[in-house]
């Protein structure tokens, strides 16, 4: 009897553990339909420090792979808030290279911190410019490969900018979210995003022109113990 | 009407101070355009560097913009410190003692107690210094009279103002700062331009015949409507470029393809997600395509009333009087500023042009600051003509009262 009652009671525990340790990952591929515009001529001659001579740089708003595959598509849960793990996250490495940014869109967790490096022989400043009250607007010199500059953000927002105004045409976008569950897309266009505990979600996606923050694309899907896929087709305008 | 031939020297130098601001305003204008205010991050200082000691090897990119603002307003604060100790003579040793004074010790307490200030601690101390010098040091002159001695001690405020409003736009990270700046910069050069007008021969040249007594009531308002008008024209300007989000509506004459543009969310989301910037990336809003549109909209008004006022005053004055060659200028500026901002469009807002905009808009307000002092004048003296008295004459007379020598100059 009591043998049967600790069996029991160790089977209750176990369900119970094993319910909350349920989680999958949700990942897929997101695709861009149409012909976006042309992307625009980059002048780096203001600064013989940048860039390579002959060169002909542009701007990446669309990074397109072959067969559609679309990059730097950042791709979050909705609505989850307070489950932040930035504090104890990884920091993000952003580094200035050729005076351009790299990453150029890139997404953390509210309080993770992002260094900044600067592997160009030229001066540059780091402006952040975020719009959310309570992410302060910031504007810092960062000498020639100079120590790393360190910036966190207390609260969510969409594609934060990042400026150097010494270089006009350097801007990257970082989306602060209060949860851990995004990811942003590479060049094959897929993204994955780990450890989804069970539960129904609404996934979004988001990318500057083709799917803004005022509109993203979005799909509901359940985890339930495995694996999620949800693939995106954004459309150019 | 006294000679002004002793005043050579003096409008000489006011010229300088006012051609000096205008190539200000141009670089200014270059800053704004190429987006690059914030190139800079700290001041007075340059990424550490005193200012006058930042190595030109690093003045890249929008450094060399920012930091060249900077310079050419240092020395424009110099010259106008200059010219409100000329204009002020002797009488002005001691007030220019006391200001600096007051301005050096006020900047040692905010670097002492206000940490936060620093920048504003540096700059009060550095001007300080310049006030202080201009105090202690000078030829014994008698002062011009009024109202030179006023508008020169105003002057001496604003160069002051913009250059703490100039300053801390950058260390206090605020746009609307900006705006301002740009604004107080156009009237600014009014300023000096109309102290050059009031120390040069031919403005104790001009008089009552030269004027003529004819000046139309309808001229008047004219001018000064128009004038104002151009003011809200120019801070129009000023609120569109400090957006930093490029052209709000990339086509001219139409805008998107039509006579008035949709401006509902939908199609604001529409033309952001259509357009791809390289530069100044901050998405256009309904509000920005509004500003553009009012700033269309007062162009043509503008146009149309400096045009009529040139029309009227070749009609009831003739073409040899001083205000109807003013207003055949006026128009021709105001006939290049909407040529300008047509390029500027066309051109996808190409630095060089917009910039050539806002120093064609400068000049315009200039005239228009003259050709209003001028109706004034024309007004004054036609009160005298029938005997009343003038309330605005002695605002208009020379500075320089008749046979009075005045110490040092020839």
């Amino acid at each position: 009897m009591k043998k049967t009652c600790l069996v029991s009671i160790a089977a209750v525990v176990a369900i119970a553990f094993s319910a909350n340790l349920r989680a999958g990952d949700i990942s897929g591929t997101v695709t861009l339909k149409g012909t976006p515009p042309p992307e625009r001529d980059i002048d780096k001659s203001s600064d013989k420090n940048c860039g390579t001579p002959g060169s002909k740089p542009t701007t990446h708003h669309y990074v397109v792979g072959a067969g559609g595959e679309l990059a730097n598509v950042v791709v979050a849960l909705k609505g989850i808030t307070g489950q932040s793990k930035g504090d104890s996250a990884p920091p993000v490495v952003m580094d200035q290279k050729g005076c351009e940014y790299s990453p150029t869109i890139f997404a953390v967790q509210t309080g993770q911190k992002i260094l900044v490096k600067n592997s160009d022989p030229t001066l540059h400043n780091v402006h952040v410019v975020p719009q959310a009250p309570g992410n302060n607007e910031k504007n810092q010199a960062q000498a020639p490969n100079g120590p790393d500059l360190t910036l966190a953000f207390p609260k969510a927002e969409n594609f934060l900018k990042f400026q150097c105004d010494v270089h006009n045409w350097m801007f990257a976008w970082a989306s602060v979210f209060d949860h851990p569950y995004f990811a942003v897309t590479g060049k094959d266009g897929k993204y994955t995003i780990k450890n989804v505990p069970d539960g129904k979600y609404t996934v979004q996606a988001f990318h500057r022109k083709a799917a803004p923050a005022s509109s993203p694309a979005s799909q509901e899907i359940e985890v339930k113990g495995g694996n999620v896929t949800a693939d995106f087709t954004l459309e150019a305008k | 009407m006294p000679s002004t031939a002793n005043n050579v020297w003096l409008h000489r130098f006011s010229l300088l101070t006012a051609l000096a601001t205008l190539a200000l305003i141009a670089v200014g204008g270059l800053v704004t355009s190429h987006g690059v205010g914030m190139a800079v991050p700290d001041w007075p200082n340059s990424y550490g560097y005193n200012m006058f000691a930042f190595p030109f090897s690093k003045w890249v990119g929008g450094i060399f913009y920012e930091h060249s603002h900077r310079l050419i307003a240092t020395v424009v604060g110099v010259l106008v410190v200059a010219q409100t100790r000329w204009l002020g003579g002797r009488a002005a040793r001691l007030p220019l003692a006391i200001i600096g004074l007051g301005e050096v010790l006020g900047g040692l307490a905010l670097l002492q107690w206000a940490p936060q200030w620093q920048g504003a601690g540096h700059f009060l101390s550095g001007i300080g210094l310049v006030v202080l010098l201009a105090a202690v040091v000078w030829v014994r002159n008698e002062p011009a009279e009024r109202p030179l001695r006023q508008l020169g001690w105003v002057a001496f405020v604003a160069v002051q103002v913009q250059g703490l409003l100039g300053g801390l736009r950058v260390v206090l990270l605020k746009d609307e700062i900006g705006i301002f700046h740009a604004a107080l910069a156009q009237l600014f050069l009014v300023l000096l331009c109309i102290i050059a007008l009031l120390t040069s021969r031919w403005w104790h040249k001009v008089d009552g015949p030269a004027l003529s007594s004819g000046l139309p009531m309808q001229l008047r308002w004219l001018v000064l409507v128009s004038s104002l008008l151009l003011f809200g024209q120019l801070i129009l300007g000023a609120t569109m470029r400090h957006q930093h989000a490029g052209l709000a509506i990339p086509d001219f004459p139409l805008a998107y393809g039509k006579v008035w543009p949709a401006m509902d969310p939908a199609s604001v989301e529409l033309y952001n997600q259509r357009r791809l910037e390289s530069v100044s990336v901050n998405p256009i809003t309904g509000f920005q395509i509004g500003l553009q549109m009012a700033h269309r909209v007062v162009a043509g008004l503008l146009l149309v009333a400096v045009a009529f006022g040139a029309w009227l005053s070749w009609h009831s004055l003739g073409l040899s009087c001083p205000v109807s060659k003013l207003a055949l200028a006026w128009t021709g500026l105001i006939l290049t500023q909407a040529g300008l901002g047509a390029a500027t469009i066309w051109s996808g807002k190409a630095a060089d042009i917009a910039t050539a905009h806002v120093v064609v808009g400068a000049l315009s307000l200039v005239v228009a600051g003259v050709m209003s002092i001028l109706v004034c004048r024309q007004a004054a003296l036609a009160d005298e003509t029938a005997g009343l008295e003038p309330a605005t004459d002695r605002l208009l007379h020379s500075p320089f009262p008749a046979h009075t020598p005045v110490a040092g100059y020839k």
